[in-house]
Order: C-alpha cells, then sequence, then structure tokens
C-alpha cells in the first residue's frame, strides 16, 4: 500500500502490516472476529503474488503455514480463541523445529464459544504455556490499528530473526476498531539467516554460540536433503532419545529467548518516576486505564503507566524495578486474573497488586480503575492479589 | 366479540418457543430443513424423551438450540464425535447430528468418515448452502467450481466434495439428499433414515440468501427456490459418483442408498457373546 | 457412597502405574472410555479395554484426540462417568474441548502420561512439562483440578479421587502423571469395595419443567442426563441459567459474567477442600523442598543427602497442583530461608512458587529437561546452595545442574 495516512480497521490495517512485512503465505480457517484481516489479504493476492489457503480447520491451517515458511515464505495465519486452541499441537512443532510464522489471535470471550462478537483478553496465559513441552514464545500486544500494522511487521522480524512463531495478541475490539493509519516510506525489515555453505555440510540445527545461537535456514527443494523432526534431535536434525540430547535440543529453545530478553522486550511507559500507584495495561485496556491516569491525575493522586508491548517475554525486570519503588500495581484485563500474576510474581512482595476484573465482553470503565487507584492508596500492604469487585459482579 | 384465540405454531411442542425467533436470514433454508425434521418426528411419533440433537458450529449449528429435546451445541467439527459417546454411554437414545456442511465435512470430516465406517447407529442432517456462512461468507468444502465467496474473490477453484460419495465409500447405510423445495420428500427421507439403524445421511441443500446468492448474484430466497424447482433432478439410485454439484447446473437429488451393514452396537454384543467364554472372571482376592 | 464390588479388583497386584490407573478409573465406577493410543499412556487404555467388559463399561477408540475427548463429554452426558487417556501431543489436541468440558460443567478426567516435550519430543521418556498446560492450555477464564501421583499406588488411590473431584464439582479434573510412574511397576494392593469412597452423580430429581441446568445461587447444581425428558440445552457459547445462549450484547455481558464467574468460583472459592499436601519436616526447616510426581521420589534422596550433612531440610509434596497452594507457600515463604524447586522442565512451577513467596525466600530452581528423572545429586547441591545464601535474591535462581555443564561446558558428543 502506498505510504501515507489510510483509513482502516484494525484487522485490515493487520492484513497491510503482513503484506508489508513480505508476508506472502496466508492459511486460516473462518472464524469470528478475524475475518476481515482474510479479506484484505486475499484482495491484495494477486497483486502481491501471495498464495492464500482455506483449509479444512485449525489444525490443518497451522501445519500448512509451517511447511509454507520452509518454503522460505513469510507465513501467516489469523485466528481466535476456539482455534487458537486448536493450533496448540502445532505451536509446539512450530517452536520445535524454529520455524518463523506469525499468529494473529484476534481474541473473542471464552471459554469454548463464549462469545464470538465480545472482545476478551483470556488467552494471554494460553499463548504462553497452550501447548505441551517446553518452550518460550513472544507475543505482541496491539492497542490501535496503528499498532496492527506496526506490530505485525514488528512480529515478523522477531519470529525471523529468532526462528520462532510469534503471536500478537489482538482482541475484537482492537481488531474491529477503524482509525488513521500512518504507512511510513520506509520500512525495516529482517530476513532469515540462511546457509551459504557446501551443500553436504548443512546442519540445520547447528548453533553458534551453543546455547544461544539462532541456526540458519535453507528453503525446501534447494539440494540440501535436511531432515527435520519433531522428535528431540541433535544439530543434524535426527532424533535422538535420551536425556543428553533433550538437553541439547530443549535447553536452547528456552535460552534463545531467556538470553535475548532485554533485546525482545518493549514497553512503554509514563510518569512512572515519582508514581505511588502504577497501571500496568496492555492491549485495548491500556487506552482505558490511560484516560483512568488521567482522572486520577486530576485527584492529586501520582500515577503512572506501564503498558508491555510484548507481554511475552515479560518485562520482569522493569516490573521489579518499579516495584520496589512504589505503592501498588494496579492491573486491569478483560478476564478474571492472567497477567495479574505474572505482575505479583515480578513484584516479590514489595508492592501491593490490585486486580481490576472486567464485566466479560466489555472493556473496563475509567471509573473502576479510577476507584482501584485511590484503593491502591490506601490499602495496607497484604500478601494476596486484591480483588475490586464490580458493580454488576454476581 | 369474541376473544382472539392465541395462535398456536403447529410445531409448538418440538421448538423452543422462547428462543424464538430465530436467528436465521429471511429465505434461508435451514428453518425448512428443521420443519422437516419436527415433521418427521411428528410422524414417527418419537419418543421425545429419547431424541437427541447435536450441532455443532455455524447457522446449522443453531439447530441444537430450537428444538426441544434434549440438544448440544458443541464445539466446531466435533459434534459426530460428541455424539458417539451419547449414543455408546446409552445405546437406547436416538441421536441425530444436525449440522453444515462446513462443520461436517471438513473441519469435522475425519469423524464423519470414521462414523460412518463404524457405523454408529445415528442420523446425520447435513445442511449444505455451498458456504460458511455464520462468519460470513467463506469458500466451504461444498463450494462449486467458479462460485464467488469472500475468500474465493475470483472464483473457487477447489474441486467441492461429493457428499453421498464420501458417506457411500466410507460405509453409510442410507443417503439420501433433497433440497428445501422438497420438504414432503425431505420429511420421508429423515423419517426413512431415523429408522434405519446405522450411520444414515440426509444431504439438505439449502439457499443462503444473505451470503451465497448475495455474492454470487443469484437472487433471493424464492429465486433459489426456483431454481431448485427448475433444476432439480429425481433420480434414485442414481450411483453417487454421478452426484457432484455443479455452479448452477442440474442437482440430481433422492434416494441413493439404502443397504444393510449391522451397526457397530450391533456388532459389539454380538462379538461380546463369542468371546464371553474368554472373558476372566473377576480376579480371586489375593491375600495382601 | 461405597464402590460396587463389581468394579473393584481387590487383590495385591505387581502392575505399573498405567495399568493401576485403569483399576482405579474402574473402581471408581468409569463406565466409558473414549481414547486414541499414545506412547506411553497406551497401556492405561488396554488395561481398561480388557477390563471394561468385566464392569459394563464402553470403550472406543476414536479418530483422533479431538474425538477421544469430544466423545468423553458426550458420555458424561449420557449420565456415565467417562475418561480419556493421553499424553503431551494429544494433550494439545484436547485444548479447545477441554474448554467446552469446563463451559458445560461436565464432570470428567484427563490421565495425561507425561513424556519429554514439545512437539512428539521423547514418546518413550518422561517429562513435567504440560503442568502449566493442565491449567492454562484452552483458551477464556476457567479452572480445574490437577492431580499428580507419584507411584503405582497413588495412580489408583488418586484416580478414584480424580473422579469424585469430578463429580462433586462438576469440573474437568487432570492426572498428570509422567512416563515414569506410568510404566513403574510395583505392588499396589486394592482394598476391598467397601473401604473405597466414591462419590455418585448427582442427579437432578425435581419438575421436568422446572429444571435449570445454571441456576445462580448454586454453583455445583446437581445435573440431568440425555433422555431423561428434561429436554436440555447446552451451548460453548456464553449462556444464561437455561443454558441458552443470549445474543444482545447487554444481556449477553451480564450472562457472561455470572456463567463464567461461576467456573473459576466454584474452585477458587473451595481451595481449602481440594487442596491435599504431603509435608515431611517442615515444621523446623530452613529450606523447603517443593515437588511433585516422579520427582518428589527423587527428592527425597537429595533430602536425605542434605539432612545427613545437617541441613534443616522439609518436604512439601504438591499432590494437587491446581489449585496451587497459594496460602501454604506463602506462611512458609515467611518462615524459610529458601525454597528449592526441581521439575523435570525448565521452569513452570516454580513461578508459581515465586509468586506465592512474596519475596520473602530465595526460589531455587532445580531445572531437567526430561529423558531421564533427575541426579539427586543436583538436588542436593541445590539445598547446599541455598542453605549457603545469606541475601534475598530478586527472581529465580537456576542451579546449574551436571547435565547442562556436560552438553555446554564440555565437549560431549551425542553422536559418533
Amino acid at each position: 500500500m502506498k505510504a501515507g495516512t489510510h483509513r482502516l480497521s484494525g484487522n485490515e490495517a493487520c492484513a497491510e502490516g503482513a503484506i508489508a512485512a513480505g508476508c506472502r503465505f496466508l492459511g486460516v480457517y473462518p472464524i469470528v472476529p478475524a475475518l476481515e484481516v482474510v479479506e484484505r489479504f486475499l484482495k491484495r493476492c494477486p497483486e502481491i503474488g501471495a498464495t492464500f489457503v482455506q483449509m479444512e480447520d485449525e489444525i490443518s491451517v497451522l501445519a500448512a503455514v509451517l511447511g509454507a515458511s520452509w518454503t522460505g515464505k513469510k507465513a501467516m495465519t489469523v485466528t481466535s480463541g476456539p482455534g487458537f486452541s486448536l493450533m496448540m499441537e502445532h505451536l509446539g512443532l512450530g517452536v520445535m523445529l524454529e520455524t518463523p510464522c506469525v499468529i494473529v489471535d484476534v481474541q473473542r470471550g471464552g471459554p469454548s464459544e463464549g462469545m464470538p462478537n465480545s472482545p476478551s483478553q483470556g488467552d494471554m496465559m494460553q499463548a504462553r504455556w497452550g501447548s505441551h513441552g517446553d518452550y518460550e514464545i513472544v507475543a505482541l500486544c496491539p492497542n490501535s490499528p496503528q499498532e496492527m500494522f506496526d506490530f505485525t511487521i514488528k512480529a515478523f522480524n522477531l519470529s525471523e530473526k529468532y526462528r520462532i512463531p510469534v503471536v500478537v495478541m489482538a482482541d475484537e475490539a482492537v481488531g474491529h476498531m477503524t482509525d488513521n493509519v500512518v504507512i511510513p516510506n520506509k520500512i525495516e525489515l529482517v530476513s532469515r539467516k540462511y546457509y551459504k555453505g557446501k551443500k553436504d555440510k548443512y546442519l540445520p540445527f547447528l548453533r553458534e554460540p551453543a546455547l544461544t545461537g539462532i541456526p540458519s535456514m535453507v528453503d525446501i527443494g534447494n539440494g540440501y536433503k535436511f531432515h527435520v523432526t519433531g522428535l528431540t534431535h541433535d544439530e543434524r536434525g535426527y532424533p535422538i532419545m535420551n536425556a543428553e540430547c533433550q538437553e541439547f535440543c530443549v535447553r536452547p529453545l528456552m535460552e534463545k529467548i531467556r538470553k535475548n530478553v532485554d533485546e525482545i522486550v518493549e514497553f512503554e511507559e509514563k510518569d512512572t518516576n515519582n508514581a505511588e500507584i502504577v497501571v500496568l495495561s496492555y492491549g485495548i485496556t491500556s487506552r482505558v486505564a490511560e484516560k483512568a491516569m488521567d482522572l486520577a491525575t486530576k485527584d492529586g493522586i501520582k500515577v503512572g503507566f506501564l503498558r508491555p508491548i510484548v507481554v511475552w517475554p515479560f518485562p520482569e525486570k522493569k516490573v521489579r524495578e518499579l516495584s520496589k519503588k512504589i505503592k501498588a500495581f494496579v492491573v486491569p484485563e478483560i478476564n478474571y486474573g492472567q497477567i495479574v500474576y505474572e505482575v505479583e510474581r515480578c513484584a516479590g512482595g514489595n508492592c501491593n497488586i490490585i486486580f481490576v476484573p472486567s464485566k466479560s465482553g466489555a472493556v473496563h470503565e475509567p471509573e473502576e480503575i479510577v476507584n482501584a487507584i485511590k484503593m491502591g492508596i490506601k490499602e495496607e500492604k497484604r500478601e494476596e492479589v486484591i480483588q475490586v469487585k464490580i458493580s454488576n459482579q454476581q | 366479540m369474541a376473544k382472539k384465540k392465541k395462535e398456536i405454531h403447529p410445531m409448538e411442542s418440538l421448538l423452543r418457543m422462547d428462543r424464538i425467533p430465530h436467528i436465521w436470514c429471511p429465505g434461508c433454508g435451514i428453518g425448512t430443513a428443521v420443519t422437516a425434521f419436527t415433521s418427521a418426528l411428528e410422524k414417527l411419533k418419537a419418543d421425545l424423551n429419547k431424541v437427541c440433537v447435536i450441532s455443532g458450529i455455524g447457522c446449522t449449528g443453531r439447530v441444537a438450540g430450537y428444538v426441544k429435546l434434549d440438544s448440544f451445541h458443541t464445539t466446531h467439527g466435533r459434534p459426530i464425535a460428541f455424539a458417539t459417546g451419547i449414543k455408546l454411554g446409552d445405546p437406547e437414545l436416538k441421536v441425530v447430528v444436525f449440522s453444515g456442511d462446513g462443520d461436517i465435512i471438513a473441519i469435522g470430516g475425519n469423524h464423519f468418515m470414521h462414523a460412518a465406517r463404524r457405523n454408529i447407529d445415528m442420523t446425520v442432517i447435513c445442511v449444505n448452502n455451498f458456504i460458511y456462512a455464520m462468519t460470513g461468507g467463506q469458500v466451504a468444502p461444498t463450494t462449486p467450481l467458479t462460485a464467488y465467496t469472500t475468500t474465493s474473490p475470483y472464483g473457487n477453484v477447489e474441486v467441492p466434495s461429493n457428499i453421498p460419495q464420501l458417506a457411500e465409500a466410507c460405509g453409510a447405510v442410507y443417503v439420501a439428499r433433497w433440497t428445501a423445495l422438497h420438504i414432503r420428500r425431505l420429511t420421508n427421507a429423515i423419517v426413512e433414515a431415523m429408522q434405519k439403524p446405522g450411520f444414515s445421511v440426509v444431504e439438505v441443500i439449502s439457499s443462503c440468501p444473505q451470503y451465497y446468492s448475495r455474492i454470487n448474484k443469484l437472487g433471493d430466497g424464492l429465486d433459489m427456490m426456483k431454481f431448485y424447482h427448475d433444476n432439480s433432478v429425481i433420480r434414485h439410485n442414481e450411483p453417487t459418483e454421478n452426484l457432484d454439484i455443479d455452479y448452477q447446473k442440474q442437482i440430481i437429488v433422492g434416494k441413493f442408498i439404502d443397504r444393510e451393514r449391522p451397526t457397530y452396537m450391533d456388532s459389539y454384543k454380538k462379538w461380546l457373546e463369542e468371546v464371553k467364554h474368554q472373558i476372566p472372571k473377576s480376579p480371586k482376592i489375593q491375600n495382601t | 457412597m461405597r464402590a460396587n464390588p463389581k468394579d473393584v479388583f481387590t487383590g495385591a497386584y505387581y502392575i505399573d502405574g498405567d495399568v493401576s490407573s485403569a483399576y482405579g478409573a474402574a473402581a471408581a465406577g468409569c463406565k466409558f472410555i473414549g481414547g486414541y493410543p499414545i506412547t506411553p499412556s497406551t497401556e492405561a487404555f488396554e488395561a481398561f479395554v480388557r477390563r471394561a467388559h468385566q464392569v459394563g463399561a464402553i470403550s472406543i477408540q476414536m479418530e483422533d484426540e479431538l474425538g477421544s475427548i469430544a466423545s468423553v463429554i458426550g458420555a458424561s452426558w449420557a449420565g456415565k462417568k467417562a475418561m480419556t487417556i493421553t499424553s503431551g501431543p494429544g494433550f494439545s489436541l484436547m485444548m479447545e474441548n477441554i474448554g467446552l468440558g469446563a463451559m458445560l460443567e461436565t464432570p470428567f478426567v484427563v490421565l495425561n502420561i507425561q513424556r519429554g516435550g514439545p512437539s512428539t519430543g521423547l514418546p518413550t521418556l518422561t517429562g513435567q512439562a504440560d503442568m502449566m498446560q493442565s491449567r492454562w492450555g484452552s483458551h477464556g477464564d476457567y479452572e480445574i483440578i490437577t492431580i499428580a501421583p507419584d507411584s503405582p499406588q497413588e495412580m489408583f488411590d488418586y484416580t478414584v479421587k480424580a473422579f469424585n473431584l469430578s463429580e462433586k464439582y462438576r469440573c474437568p479434573v487432570m492426572i498428570m502423571s509422567d512416563e515414569c510412574v506410568g510404566h513403574m511397576t510395583e505392588k499396589v494392593v486394592i482394598p476391598s469395595a467397601d473401604k473405597i469412597e466414591v462419590e455418585p452423580r448427582r442427579f437432578y430429581k425435581g419438575d421436568k419443567d422446572k429444571y435449570i441446568p445454571f441456576p445462580v445461587d448454586n454453583l455445583v447444581p446437581p445435573m440431568v442426563k440425555a433422555g431423561d425428558g428434561y429436554k436440555l440445552h447446552l451451548t460453548g457459547l456464553a449462556h444464561d441459567e437455561k443454558g441458552y445462549p443470549l445474543l444482545t450484547q447487554n444481556s449477553k455481558v451480564k450472562t457472561q459474567n455470572a456463567n463464567t464467574r461461576r467456573l473459576v468460583d466454584k474452585i477458587r472459592l473451595n481451595v481449602d477442600k481440594i487442596i491435599e499436601l504431603k509435608e515431611d519436616g517442615i515444621d523446623d526447616a530452613e529450606i523447603i523442598v517443593v515437588s511433585y510426581g516422579i520427582t518428589s521420589r527423587v527428592a527425597i534422596r537429595g533430602i536425605e543427602m542434605a539432612r545427613a550433612k545437617g541441613i534443616k531440610v522439609g518436604s512439601l509434596r504438591l499432590v494437587t497442583v491446581w489449585p496451587f497452594p497459594e496460602k501454604k507457600i506463602t506462611e512458609l515463604a515467611n518462615k524459610v530461608k529458601a525454597f528449592v524447586v526441581p521439575e523435570i522442565n525448565y521452569g513452570q512451577i516454580v513461578f508459581e512458587v515465586e509468586r506465592c513467596a512474596y519475596g520473602k525466600a530465595n526460589i531455587v530452581l532445580v531445572p531437567h529437561g526430561g529423558g531421564s528423572v533427575h541426579n539427586p545429586d543436583d538436588i542436593f547441591h541445590a539445598i547446599e546452595y541455598a542453605a549457603k545464601e545469606r541475601k534475598n535474591v530478586d527472581g529465580i535462581i537456576e542451579q546449574k545442574t551436571n547435565l547442562y555443564s556436560l552438553i555446554f561446558e564440555k565437549e560431549y558428543k551425542l553422536h559418533g
């Protein structure tokens, strides 16, 4: 799309972001509320020469996306809660094969079919823990159509750089919100590292340095005749069934993210220096939180604002550092408590944690967050998460 | 002045009237399929306490919410698997899976194949409207070649599934196809299918004025009925390989398969009888 | 209620954990198993299939794990106590329908014999890396109960308990065992039926027209089953007390709030009744080893080695891992110097321990990727380190294991 200002919905901006990032394969299965991404992408398909496939279910979708990625295409899928649950097995495969790809989860009310047309933040922990076995993941949380565009590009860059599936955790409200989206002239793109050596010497999982390095890739069909497997494998990609190989194979999946956490983690902060209370929020909730912060500042309360842009890996250091300076974190989420547990963990008892659940299916009222902020000033130190009661809670 | 008598819908006893009006669009064929189903229940004089409807997700998936029977609205693609559990959990029940083509043939295709192969005693009413309607008109495994959908904006290139042929190949004992226009024949087919022990499939070709017809500019529900009237050909026992549906061409309807195969529960009981002597008696109590 | 003598194979056996669990399921009154073969859980499925005809149960091998869990939820609504058996990859496939089970408040049991992951990983070797998945693996908000047995005997006992809990709270209960426990052969004593407490399904018996499946004032209402003439309707969509989805935005918000809130509340308000812990020497302990499943047995050796050196070590074994014993950990954190958490993964439950410790005690993680159990030396060294460390350290301290040094610090050859 031409550089300049466009009026796009979040979902459309996501499709444009993907195209701008060089995504040339989209695999999907229809699900509300993520459809507009597909429709937008499809319209542009012939023009950009991209491939599109609608598979028979979400299980096969992610499998197809992983396959496409190994052909050298930047590949993506979009889905929502139930589809995301079905993708869990292949998310693990993507991690194990260190396959770059992007999954956009436009979250809706859950569990199960829940509320297809309402926003939610109920899949946050699932993104990190939803597949079996140990792995680390990168997840981004946009809060506007502009960020849907920017973060989709960022997701591709991170995924290509670290050879890992990256999840964009949007929600229905952001997906269906229409706003101005500025498309810049120049967009910085990162591409995967290709192996350039001799064909018969290629080792698909050879790391330099041994623990945290990112192995180089090759595309299928170039005569490298390599093998990859979801089984525990050595640097040749061949399965070996023992504890030594497990340590060799799986620990780097963790370490390549954990050791690079400072490079990956990104957050936005405002007025945290003198703050007594910090509101920690992400996604659509952060926009309400900003409003609440303004209201509370007017009342003379020193409120700061912290928004993880990259939610996984969690900005542990920042939260730990702030917790030592402030009285309480206020954490509003559209769920019954997920990221708040991470905040509680990293705060290490240094300050209070106040959780503001939401009437599911709706974003918070700013007053609810303001009340929680006021509560944070008064409340004595406690060793548990303090839950705010929401007015129409039954 | 005589008091105005409250009008009672003839199907009231079979529908959840507290859930009406339903969500289907004007001109949609799913309502007709439900009427055919409820009429079939009346004809069958079935014990309604023992009839159970399981749906997946989608427009047709909502059927379970409107029929006054034990009804389950399950996950996408899994109604047949869910129903298998119900049928085996309580073999006395009459189990009907009522769902759409995307739910049963695409995401649930695997379960469809295997339930047919096992010949689980259930009736699958598959409403085929050629499109994913609930999500806004995406290409379905049944979308005819060249038809437009939101995810085939330049026309569909995928060869569609032939549901009766798939059902026959997998082992279904009863396979029929009717359109939403053939309401009496459809009703009779459902009656037969439900009486038939084993895996029976009734495909209902249905109009989707809001998506399929609108995107392809085929007119409204009535136009589709006219199309069915002019283009459907009744050919009983037609070999199922001839039953492909081309875009806006003739639709062959009728009863194609009616054969006998032992059902899963029959085989299971028979087998259990045969191997009875092999089953060890409860173990003797050993000293601990 | 006591178990039905027909279902209980009383006696002393020399069997593995998988088989023991299958016998436990039978004793608890399980009448339906929908399974799909997956190493290393297949023995449990096979054992139940062999016994099914004696106890009048049905077993079916479905076409995949999605099918097996869906059939289990279906069977549960047909009035049968039901169970499925799987391992990591199958467990991942079940995630969508575990959400459905939670949403419909269906009692059923999932036995997960964990193996090394992620993906296909190590099919024949052990792991404990699905612990967080059992709590967070499906989308949306819900709560479940997770039990981690550590011996074939416990596989029997806690399978019975799992059924009881699931009937009592109408929620999915996961038995998160692992390959070691599953394939470990030991003496298992199955008591006579009158010594086995079994929670029967609670059925609604009132007026047919007055049945409300999800009353607002009762978090765990009695159930009905398909075929009893109640004409119930259930949906995975957000629903009201009648079980009907509501489509207008306002009313939907209200119902979702009431009806998903209950999914978490019925567990969160009853945590004290659900949680089971096994403690050893924690009263005057300086260091506490928090472990679960097979690792708790390996930890005993490490603890003994440390005690021989005069270190005051206690052991806290999580029998129920979810809901997490938050209060207990917070209470202990105020008394001890450090928690040592050995797990066959690279850190899962340790995050929960860290969360609940409130910065009051050091947290030492002893990670192990899987494929085998810990070397007790590693646990011992971690305890030794924890006893020496004087100041409180921010965050988790990771103990470098022998295996780590072997692979990443020495020139170890994986293959010839």
